[in-house]
């Protein structure tokens, strides 16, 4: 890989990488609840982006479709049918913030020890031809070794889907 | 004999426990002479043999070349030791060693204990006095208490009596002395206290035992610190032998032998009726006149004259009577005799001057050994167990005719109806009051005599005290004599003499009066006889001439003239006073009304020295009293408060106990463990606030904490 | 590049999950915080997925993604209902557990 190659990858991480934190934080500290989805969709887009970084194209597609396509789409319809105030309201943080920032900042920093720790020298595999077979590789691999989870998850899928109609019935 | 000398009192002690058995059965109860009489005379019996036999031991050991050879009877043997007696031994005293038997009773760490007999000269003469007094007594007992309530019972005691005074006197150690002591003072309690249906006479046998009881305590002192003194020596012994061996050889150092002594001394006083333990004697004549004749004047009395003579090298060296001119044996003898013949004179119970009588002469007697008259106080102790008896006996019969009173003032002119009684009675007082040639001339001259020059230096005040009291005794004998057989009869009815059971012992007595001092008599006297030999019979034959040789001052009285002749001087004039006062009646009569000092004098003499109330009154009352009070006292404040106060304070303590621990601290343990359950519960509860957000932050924050201390620390 | 930049941040977004989980009132806003958590788990994989040069972190980051959407769709029905009930989805007023 060229010198350009890398400097480009680096780069495009640290803004994508920017553009995810902001978006977090702004996420968890709105008080207006659909800018908090919206900046949801922030955070996911950041990701996919990211995952095509990494060369995983068939996972960013996934996500763009499920995650941003549907998730959002889910948690808007849900954000309206739970008469969430239009607009800011106040108070949509808890009393116990300070212990909740403590306690996830230990988290973090525990796993960013531990990962500094192990990992901190390794470098990503340098790919100098770049062959587009990821997409035939993931099918080869769903329906090889891990076919049996794939019908799980459809079945889970199944499962929910029945489960939240069940649920959320109006009778 | 003088081997089995143990069956003397053997004999009675049989008839002891045989009266006791059979005595009932005899006669209907009133037969138990017929045991008792029989006992008793072969015991004298027996004493006459060891009394032969010791006399014979004396001679054989004093080289006589003389054996009784070919006596072939009896009255040739005793021919020839007549012979030998009379033309005896001049050129000096021989000693002779007791014969002594003894058994092992029992052994204890070394210490023997044994129970034997020692016979010598003075036992034999003390087996003989006993027994015939004894004899005699029983003869006239056996018409005195006839018809008594408990005729059996009296001579099983008189027999006891007997036993007892017997191994006493043939006591081989001085344990032996004490059980002999005791068992005269238990014979005597019973008897005394014979008719005890009246109190009077139970209180008088129970003071005279408690008396003696006091004195006995010096006497066990006593025999102890010889025991101890022995010891000291080497000898370990209680044997009376070894115990004057030492003494005499100075091997017992003479603190000992003085606090020995004066123990002894004190049991003396209470047994032989010395002052200040004297009160017992005349309460003791609420027993039978044959009881006081036999106890109270002949033997029992005389057991502490006797235990002095047998045990006499310990009194010898230990108050150092060879060396001195007045010591306490001789004082306390003195002042008795001295105090006995003055309360004589006050008291109108014929058995009561009698039992003054005999304190005084007792006195006599301690007087005698105290002063070193050695001899001669064993020949008056002879002597005066004669002429005593018979005077009680005399006394008894006297109150047999007089409906038995023996109130002086209700007798009076006997002499025309008992001329036996009457003779015998005044040549009995004769010889106490000490008339030429009477057997208390002889006896009491020699008494002064020791007094007089019987060692290194005399004794003059024991000579003082001696020549007062004779003149009193033949004054207060004859006052006696006076008010009971001169005059007109005062009492009721007719007198009549008295039978001839009781007449005959009185001859016996007043014959023996009169005989008895030939066994003593002194050598010029009898020089003109030629039987100068007979002289000091009882020297030869009792003295304890062992210790002659080592009492370098023991020396006996030369016999004198001038003594005897103021001896003689004062009996009569006592006899001389007493006539003039009764008969004639001259003399300040009523001097007591008239004169403040002479009244004072007399109730101080009939209250008996008020010696009586302060015994009673004054140590025992305030015993019963104060101390008694004062100690109930103590008991009920003192001693039942601590008892209290200890069951207060544990009640108290109790209770406190409940209330703090048991109630406080267990129980609140108790409880707070339970509420300090409710309360962490409570407390715990808080965090089920129900809210998923609390939850979720508890779960992740542990998470976060675990992961921290795997990752980072561990 | 470097795994730990993808792996830190991953572990950032983490931490802002769980933050938000801990920390917002309106139970759609915690949901949203978990689906954060996800999508950092996500990232994670497929970093290990490169770093080893195996198919299998991205098969497994798919099968996430889907039992991710389905558990939105639950956790939201659930949340229908709760507001149904309650008028309110304040996680504040859901104390009926208290005790």
């Amino acid at each position: 890989m060229t010198l350009g190659a890398m400097v480009a990858q680096n780069v495009f991480f640290w803004v994508i990488a920017v553009v995810i934190a902001v978006a977090a934080i702004r996420m968890v500290t709105t008080n207006n609840v659909v800018h908090a989805a919206l900046y949801l969709v922030g955070v996911l887009a950041g990701l996919a982006a990211n995952y095509i970084l990494l060369a995983a194209e068939f996972v960013a597609i996934t996500q763009v479709l499920i995650y941003i396509g549907a998730v959002t789409v889910l948690f808007l319809f849900g954000i309206m049918l739970t008469r969430a105030r239009i607009g800011r309201e106040r108070g949509l943080t808890a009393r116990q913030w300070p212990i909740a920032v403590l306690v996830s900042a230990m988290l973090g920093g525990v796993i960013a020890y531990a990962v500094l720790d192990t990992f901190g020298d390794d470098e990503l595999p340098v790919r100098d031809s770049f062959v587009a077979d990821n997409t035939q590789q993931i099918s080869d691999s769903i329906f090889g070794p891990y076919l049996i989870p794939f019908e799980v998850v459809s079945v889970l899928l199944l499962a929910a889907l029945v489960g939240a109609i069940v649920l959320a019935r109006r009778d | 004999m003088l081997d089995n000398a143990y069956l003397v009192p053997l004999i009675p002690a049989v008839s002891f426990v045989a009266i006791l058995f059979f005595g009932k059965r005899i006669k209907g109860g009133q037969g138990a002479h017929w045991i008792g009489i029989p006992a008793v005379a072969s015991s004298w019996v027996l004493s006459v043999a060891v009394l032969w036999q010791w006399i014979q031991r004396v001679e054989d050991a004093g080289g006589e070349a003389e054996h009784a050879q070919g006596a072939s009877t009896m009255v040739d043997g005793v021919r020839a030791l007549l012979t030998r007696v009379t033309e005896g031994a001049e050129e000096g005293h021989t000693f002779v060693g007791a014969v002594i038997n003894t058994v092992d009773w029992w052994t204890i760490d070394g210490v023997d204990f044994q129970v034997g007999t020692l016979v010598d000269g003075l036992s034999a003469i003390l087996l003989f006095v006993v027994s015939s007094v004894s004899l005699l007594v029983h003869v006239y007992s056996s018409e005195y208490v006839k018809g008594d309530r408990r005729y059996t019972h009296y001579f099983a005691f008189l027999s006891l009596f007997t036993a007892s005074m017997l191994f006493f006197v043939l006591a081989e150690n001085t344990i032996q002395m004490i059980i002999g002591w005791e068992l005269v003072g238990v014979c005597s309690y019973v008897l005394i206290g014979h008719w005890w249906e009246e109190k009077p006479n139970a209180d008088a046998a129970l003071k005279a035992f408690l008396t003696n009881r006091i004195g006995d305590v010096g006497l066990m002192i006593g025999v102890v610190v010889l025991y101890w003194g022995t010891r000291e020596a080497g000898q370990n012994t209680f044997s009376i032998d070894t115990i004057n061996r030492l003494a005499a050889s100075g091997e017992i150092r003479h603190l000992i032998l003085l606090v020995g002594a004066l123990c002894l001394t004190a049991a003396v006083m209470s047994k032989s009726g010395q002052f200040p333990l004297h009160t017992w004697l005349p309460d003791a004549m609420a027993g039978p006149t044959p009881v006081s004749a036999l106890i109270h004047a002949a033997t029992m009395v005389v057991a502490g004259v006797y235990m002095v003579a047998r045990l006499y090298p310990v009194f010898y060296e230990g108050l150092s009577i060879g060396t001195s001119s007045i010591n306490v044996l001789a004082f306390v003898g003195g002042f008795t005799a001295l105090m006995g013949a003055a309360l004589a004179f006050v008291h109108w119970d014929i058995k009561k001057v009698l039992a003054y009588s005999t304190i005084s002469q007792l006195g006599y007697m301690v007087m005698a050994l105290g002063v070193g008259a050695w001899t001669a106080a064993i020949f008056h102790l002879v002597t005066h167990a004669f002429f005593k008896a018979g005077l009680f006996l005399g006394a008894g019969s006297v109150s047999h005719a007089a409906h038995h009173t023996f109130d002086l003032r209700e007798m009076g002119g006997l002499r025309k109806y008992m001329p036996s009684t009457y003779w015998t009675f005044l040549i009995c007082s004769l010889a106490l009051a000490g008339v030429f040639p009477l057997a208390g001339f002889w006896s009491k001259d020699e008494i002064l005599v020791g007094a007089f020059r019987g060692q290194d230096n005399g004794y003059p005040l024991m000579l003082a005290f001696g020549l007062i009291v004779a003149l009193m005794t033949a004054a207060y004998m004859f006052r006696v004599i006076y008010y009971t057989f001169h005059g007109e009869y005062r009492g009721h009815g007719v007198p009549h003499e008295s039978p001839r059971t009781m007449t005959v012992p009185l001859w016996c007595f007043a014959g023996l009066a009169i005989v008895a001092g030939v066994v003593n008599l002194p050598a010029p006297v009898l020089e003109p006889f030629g039987l100068e030999g007979l002289a000091h019979r009882i020297e030869t034959y009792a003295e304890p001439i062992e210790f002659l040789e080592q009492f370098d001052s023991f020396t006996v009285a030369d016999p004198s003239l001038g003594m005897a002749i103021l001896g003689t001087v004062m009996a009569l004039a006592g006899i001389g006073i007493a006539y003039l006062w009764f008969w004639r009646g001259l003399g300040p009569h009523g001097l007591t009304e008239r004169n403040r000092v002479a009244w004072h004098g007399y109730h101080f003499l009939e209250n008996r020295y008020f010696l009586d109330h302060l015994y009673t009154g004054v140590i025992v009352g305030s015993i019963k009293g104060p101390i008694a009070r004062a100690t109930y006292w103590f008991n009920q404040n003192v001693i039942d408060a601590v008892v209290d106060a200890c069951g207060t304070y544990s009640t108290r303590f109790a209770r406190w106990l409940y209330r703090n621990i048991d109630q406080g601290v267990i129980d609140r343990t108790v409880n707070a463990g339970g509420e300090g359950a409710e309360l962490s519960g409570a407390g715990l509860r808080k965090i089920q606030t129900g809210r998923i957000q609390q939850y979720g932050a508890l779960l992740f924050g542990a998470a976060a904490v675990l992961a921290v201390v795997f990752v980072i620390v561990i | 590049m470097f795994v730990s930049q993808f792996l830190l941040l991953a572990a950032f977004l983490f931490a802002v999950g769980v933050y938000g989980v801990l920390a917002r009132r309106n139970a759609v806003m915690i949901l949203m915080s978990i689906e954060l958590i996800l999508n950092a788990v996500n990232l994670n994989l497929l970093a290990f997925a490169v770093l080893n040069n195996a198919i299998s972190g991205q098969t497994f980051a798919l099968f996430v993604i889907a039992v991710a959407a389905a558990e939105v769709g639950v956790g939201l029905a659930l949340i229908l209902l709760i507001y149904r009930n309650r008028t309110s989805v304040d996680v504040n007023d859901l104390d009926l557990m208290r005790g």
